[in-house]
């Protein structure tokens, strides 16, 4: 069926009282970011719903993207048909057969904004939903939870008739919640606990360790499309590759080996604190989980902690393993981080780290090394790239073996 | 020259070519090295495996590449009596097959493996009666060619696939060799096919390159063990210059599929139009387009030993074959027109003219000229 609109209910947001403007308006900017290579469309976002007006844009192309889009309760595309009661009749049966399965029910839902409309709201729900009972076989009518709701909006400019709600992402639209950094490694974890925070609305800045010749370039390149992969429910962000070599070689000649892991997310965190508040954000994200590895305990989470009074946020932190993986797929991040690529966190891992740090030791051996020397080398040295959804990183080649294949 | 005798090889195209000799100088690293050179290789393979599966509408996962036509066959029908031996020891596949599938079966049986091999009616193809009461508790395979080499008789897939729909254990293989770029795509999207051999060379790649595609979660075990290449299923360095031109190939291949699919009719109607005219001429293909594939045409001219037409015609520039290359060399009568129940007196005369996308209805016209003269030769001496 060819629709020619996408009417978008919002989300939590409606509740927010005062803010609600300039969520509506963020939101409004996201969908118009999200589907800005459409250039046919007409985005229009009113104080009750946000309408995407589709002048001939491909309707499925554009519902997969706003599937993504955060402050979305849920969206309909709809047809518009001139203001006839008759044409009205025939769309409204041929929508409901598209979807009717025996034993179904339905309600028609009529909103009337053209009070010159020669029908009352009541009229237009009796002359539709008799009109589909005679022409639908074996559909009955259902006031509350019905299967199918087909909504008929009359407007100055035409009828518009929607039968089918899309789930949305549901969430805040992002940038309403403020801006926070994440650090990111190659895993599974780290790009599900990011899109957890952006479903609160969070703008995150992406930051990522980085240790050549430890880690292989690749891992670089999975972890900048990880990026890629989650930006689509964003928009750009921005990418910060940490050198990180330097530091591990040091932490690894003067440290005894039950604390190598401790030190080495100590100066991470350290490092991360720093940027986070030369980018004026207000928080760091993490994709730990309480138990999953040994700097993943609460002892360590606390001798980690110590180094940092910024909010670290770990969205992750009680889930299981397995509810973590299926949001890595849903999200499409999952295929990505299993990809066998040394990253930072599984090279100078110690054969038995300490699952019980004490903070006062961490401390301690933390004075071997000179601390602010090597953060302040770390911070200048920082690369930053801005990651757009659906970048490539890791078949970078596509282009030139275009010709070949 | 005229060249119709694509279903035995095809000229390799000229694009694919360029690639084989680009990739073979500029891209000639393992696709198993670490080093970015190794890695550049190893990205073209894998984006060789996505334009495949992206083709073919499957998942990137599912496509395994193979040296050819006759591995996949050995591969898909060995591999799986290896997985699933426990299960049972009974194949089910047809009297028609090519020899990759008939002497691998037959291999089988000498290892204690049980097989059915469907016959086959007067138009060459397989009764879905027949396939239903062939299955058995202990069945684990069911073999069927997509269209027949000799003939371009198309077997009823789909009905099969249904009729499999019941029984989801069994592994349900189609060789495709001969029904790529074919227009026979509504049958190879099938869902309850589990396995497909493809050969390159049929569809002008190089030799020695080929692929089977095998359903996401269905298991055979490897026939090529060592450094673990092709998800540790088919070991052996990647023939990485031959892949590339392959996934070149088959994208040209199907990106005018229907255009070249329907002059590949046209041609085919018009020798056949003309052949049918002639009384001592019998044809074994038919114009169906639902039940015969539009690249093959398999006739007899009664009392002429099929080389014989084969070598007149070549006197003449035109190259066709005897019923299969396979076994044209080899003193053997055709195996399908066997199982047709043609006499062998009629078999024995049985030659194929095989087409592809770039001949001619131009070529068509010369071939019915040469024919005639022919004709009119062979009835002297047969007079």
């Amino acid at each position: 069926m060819k629709y020619s609109e996408i009417m978008v209910r919002y989300g939590e947001l409606s509740t927010k009282g005062k803010n609600r403007k300039d969520f509506i308006q963020q939101l409004g900017n996201n969908v118009r970011h999200a589907l800005k290579d459409f250039s046919s469309l007409h985005i229009l976002a009113q104080h009750d719903r946000l309408h995407v007006k589709l002048n001939g844009e491909d309707s499925d192309k554009v519902i997969e993207r706003l599937k993504g889009v955060f402050g979305i309760e849920n969206f309909s595309p709809a047809i518009r048909i001139e203001k006839d009661i008759d044409k009205a009749k025939e769309f409204a049966v041929s929508m409901i057969q598209e979807q009717f399965k025996p034993g179904m029910t339905f309600k028609i839902k009529t909103r009337r904004q053209d009070k010159n409309f020669p029908l009352h709201t009541r009229e237009i729900n009796d002359a539709l939903g008799g009109y589909v009972l005679n022409n639908v076989n074996g559909i009955k009518v259902k006031m509350k939870n019905p299967d199918i709701v087909l909504e008929a909006d009359v407007r100055m400019n035409g009828i518009f008739l929607s039968s089918s709600t899309i789930e949305g992402a549901g969430g805040l639209p992002v940038g309403t919640g403020g801006k926070a950094t994440m650090m990111l490694s190659g895993g599974i974890d780290s790009p599900v606990a990011a899109y957890l925070g952006m479903k609160r609305g969070v703008k995150i800045d992406m930051i990522h360790f980085y240790s050549p010749p430890y880690t292989s370039p690749q891992a670089l390149a999975k972890t900048k499309e990880l990026t890629a992969k989650i930006a689509r429910f964003s928009g750009n962000v921005q990418f910060i590759e940490v050198p990180f070599t330097e530091i591990q070689e040091e932490i690894k000649a003067k440290v005894p080996e039950g604390y190598l892991m401790t030190i080495q997310r100590r100066m991470m965190l350290k490092i991360a604190d720093v940027i986070t508040r030369q980018r004026n954000c207000k928080g760091i994200f993490t994709g730990e989980s309480l138990g999953q590895v040994a700097s993943q305990t609460l002892e360590s989470m606390m001798a980690i902690n110590d180094v940092t009074n910024l909010p670290v946020l770990r969205p992750l932190v009680s889930m299981d393993k397995t509810e973590i993986i299926k949001i890595a797929e849903k999200i499409g991040t999952y295929d990505l981080s299993i990809l066998p690529f040394e990253d930072c966190c599984t090279i100078f891992t110690p054969p038995a780290p300490k699952t019980k740090p004490d903070t006062s030791k961490a401390r301690m051996f933390e004075g071997n090394i000179d601390v602010d020397d090597l953060v302040e080398k770390a911070v200048k040295n920082i690369k930053v790239t801005n990651i757009g959804p659906g970048d490539e990183f890791l078949n970078s080649q596509e282009d030139v073996f275009a010709e070949l294949l | 020259m005229i060249y119709f005798d694509n279903s035995a090889t095809t000229k390799v195209n000229s694009e694919s070519l360029d690639t084989y000799v680009k990739v073979s100088e500029s891209i000639w690293g393992n696709p198993s090295s670490l080093h970015d050179f190794g890695e550049k290789s190893f990205q073209l393979l894998q984006q060789s495996r996505k334009q495949i599966a992206n083709l073919l509408n499957v998942r990137t996962n599912e496509i395994y590449f193979t040296s050819g036509g006759t591995e996949g066959d050995n591969w898909v029908i060995k591999g799986t009596a290896l997985a699933k031996q426990q299960y049972g020891k009974h194949i089910i596949t047809t009297s028609i097959e090519h020899p990759a599938v008939i002497n691998t079966c037959k291999q089988l049986e000498k290892q204690g493996y049980d097989v059915t091999y469907l016959p086959v009616d007067k138009s060459g193809r397989i009764s879905l009666s027949a396939l239903k009461s062939a299955i058995r508790k202990d069945t684990i395979l069911v073999s069927i060619m997509l269209v027949n080499n000799e003939i371009g008789s198309i077997q009823p897939i789909v009905e099969a696939a249904e009729v499999l729909k019941n029984f989801p254990s069994i592994h349900f293989h189609v060789d495709a060799v001969q029904g790529i770029g074919k227009g026979l795509n509504y049958i190879l999207k099938n869902n309850r096919i589990d396995f497909l051999t493809f050969s390159g060379h049929k569809f002008h790649a190089p030799r020695g390159i080929g692929f089977i595609y095998k359903k996401f979660g269905r298991h055979i075990e490897s026939l090529m063990d060592g450094g673990g290449q092709e998800s540790n299923l088919r070991s052996g360095t990647e023939n990485l210059p031959a892949i590339a031109s392959m996934a070149k190939s088959l994208r040209l291949l199907m990106e005018d599929e229907s255009s070249s699919v329907n002059n590949q009719i046209s041609i085919k109607k018009i020798i056949y139009n003309h052949l049918d005219k002639f009384e001592n001429v019998t044809i074994f293909s038919k114009l169906d387009e639902k039940e015969f594939a539009p690249h093959i045409l398999c006739f007899a001219i009664s009392g002429v030993r099929g080389e014989t037409i084969v070598h007149a015609f070549e006197d003449n520039g035109i190259y066709i074959s005897t019923t299969s290359a396979c076994s044209s060399k080899k003193k053997e009568t055709s195996g399908t027109l066997n199982a047709m129940e043609v006499p062998q007196s009629l078999s024995d005369s049985a030659v194929r003219v095989s087409l592809d996308e770039n001949n001619t209805i131009e070529e068509a016209r010369q071939f019915n000229q040469v024919f005639d003269v022919l004709y009119a030769k062979f009835s002297k001496i047969n007079g």
